[in-house]
């Protein structure tokens, strides 16, 4: 059974929707800025920038969708809404529609306004809505709603991975034979003063507070850590027969999903990258490719200074001396790191470059770290024509490895 | 100062349309909450709790559950201002 993408949405720091968001990633804009929230300095938070979705929810959605839907699932129902009109509303069996979608951290700023809540106000002013919508699950429940899916409507949460094990999960859902489309993504919404202190804290984070656009710098040598960002991807998976059979407008196959674990150590990439590699191969495997067939890749890349060390050495293994002539793009550098949204951003950017033949550019690469010799392309470049695969990788907390592998559609 | 009914059918009809998105003028004296204006239990709760800190009343949850008419309601709360 072959599974087709045929709808693509987003939200993010470059733009409120997909278009906007990969004009400008090929413009080699940057979507990080310094946040003017007052709480920066009230509270002292040491990193004092992000990536801020371009466009606010709020200009989005109606009001009352806005208070009965953490921030995380505004998101998550902008870019799907996005991907469902842009697949042509198709018309489906709602027993045959499921959602795969995620979430790294979940309603962050409901669980935490509500406790100030409860400490200024009391226990009867903490909003009724304040379970459903603190829910991880919840930004899956909201597309669910929306889109009348009755197929099952899942979250799988493993940190910055999360979205793309979505990916990776509705390719059983579809290959089951019980449904036939399936929307898949992930969202997140943490810019908020507490998951900023504490990413701060364990310092994964870049301190570059005076020039926020640099900050996130994969690959280069002066990388001091990920910038975080908010926003949500969301695509639209279905077999290729009922893509055909309803006259579809296709973009690629989504050909291969696998997930491994480290069991190395809870934040540290494992050295070796045998996890990583794992997950390669095993994509690489279910997409019935050799490494040979990967021209381009979406790397995980956060600029962290051991975790794109350690995502080229799990790369090395895998690809060898055909690494060099791979076309690898860390979209991070304009976007900042979704978390669990960063996987649905960079496979809707994947499938975005096999279907306009063009890798996108690295923004901040000034001097690239001898130790990690990619090509990495800093300046959109064309991709070869004929029959090309792709991946998008993605790393979590927890030792999670997931990666996601499409085929462009001839 | 207590509010007239007419006051507080106006205020509780803003409370109503920012938790639902329903016209003010949808809000009626003679609607009930759950068959006429479709609110649910939980945008209940919420006009509530926000009603007592608009009109400056208590409503305890044991009274929430006779507040079946937009009547009912203002009743409540011009009564107990």
């Amino acid at each position: 059974m072959k599974i087709v993408v045929t709808g693509l949405g987003a939200t993010t720091p470059l733009g409120g929707d997909v278009r906007s968001t990969w004009n400008a990633l090929l413009a080699g804009k940057s979507g990080i800025s310094t946040l003017e929230q007052p709480w920066v300095a009230q509270y002292e938070i040491p990193v004092t920038f992000a990536g801020q979705a371009k466009v606010p929810a709020s200009e989005v959605l109606t009001p009352q969708e806005c208070k009965r839907l953490d921030p995380s699932s505004q998101f998550a129902l902008i870019a799907a809404r996005e991907a469902w009109a842009d697949a042509g509303a198709p018309s489906v069996e709602p027993e045959r529609l499921a959602v795969e979608f995620s979430t790294g951290i979940g309603g962050v700023w409901t669980l935490l306004d509500a406790f100030d809540t409860l400490k200024e106000r009391g226990p009867r002013r903490v909003l009724p809505m304040t379970v459903p919508m603190l829910m991880p699950n919840g930004p899956a429940a909201a597309i669910g709603m929306d889109l009348a899916a009755r197929g099952g409507v899942r979250t799988s949460v493993s940190a910055c991975a999360s979205s793309t094990e979505a990916i990776a999960n509705a390719i059983t859902r579809l290959q089951s034979g019980d449904i036939d489309i399936v929307v898949a993504g992930g969202c997140e919404a943490a810019i908020h003063p507490l998951p900023i202190a504490a990413f701060a804290a364990m310092h994964a984070t870049s301190r570059r507070n005076d020039e926020p656009e640099l900050a996130s710098r994969p690959y280069d040598v002066a990388r001091d850590g990920f910038v975080m960002g908010e926003g949500g991807g969301a695509m639209v998976l279905e077999t290729e027969e009922h893509a055909l059979a309803r006259g579809a407008k296709i973009y690629a196959y989504l050909v291969g999903g696998a997930v491994t674990s480290d069991a190395y150590h809870i934040t540290a990439p494992d050295p070796e990258g045998s996890g990583a590699a794992r997950a390669v191969l095993a994509a690489l495997k279910q997409a019935e490719a050799k490494p040979e067939d990967v021209l381009h890749i979406n790397a995980h890349a956060t600029s962290t200074p051991v975790g794109d060390i350690a995502e080229y050495t799990a790369l090395k293994r895998v690809f060898g001396d055909h690494l060099g002539k791979i076309a690898v793009s860390a979209t991070k550098a304009s976007t900042g790191h979704l978390l669990g949204g960063a996987g649905a951003i960079e496979a809707v950017f994947t499938v975005l470059a096999l279907k306009e033949r063009i890798a996108p550019p690295t923004i901040n690469l000034d001097n690239q770290d001898p130790e990690i010799p990619l090509d990495v392309v800093t300046s959109p470049r064309k991709l070869p024509d004929g029959p090309i695969l792709a991946i998008s990788n993605s790393f979590g907390f927890g030792g999670h490895n997931a990666v996601v592998a499409f085929r462009s559609y001839e | 100062m207590a509010l007239s009914k007419d006051e507080v059918l106006a205020g509780l009809a803003e409370l109503v349309n920012e938790e639902t998105g329903l016209a003010t003028d949808s809000v009626q004296m003679d609607k009930s909450f759950s068959d006429d204006l479709d609110i649910d239990s939980i945008s209940m709760m919420t006009i509530v709790v926000n009603a007592e800190d608009k009109f400056g009343v208590k409503i305890p949850d044991e009274e929430v559950k006779n507040l079946v008419t937009v009547a009912d309601a203002v009743n409540y709360i011009a009564d107990n201002q």
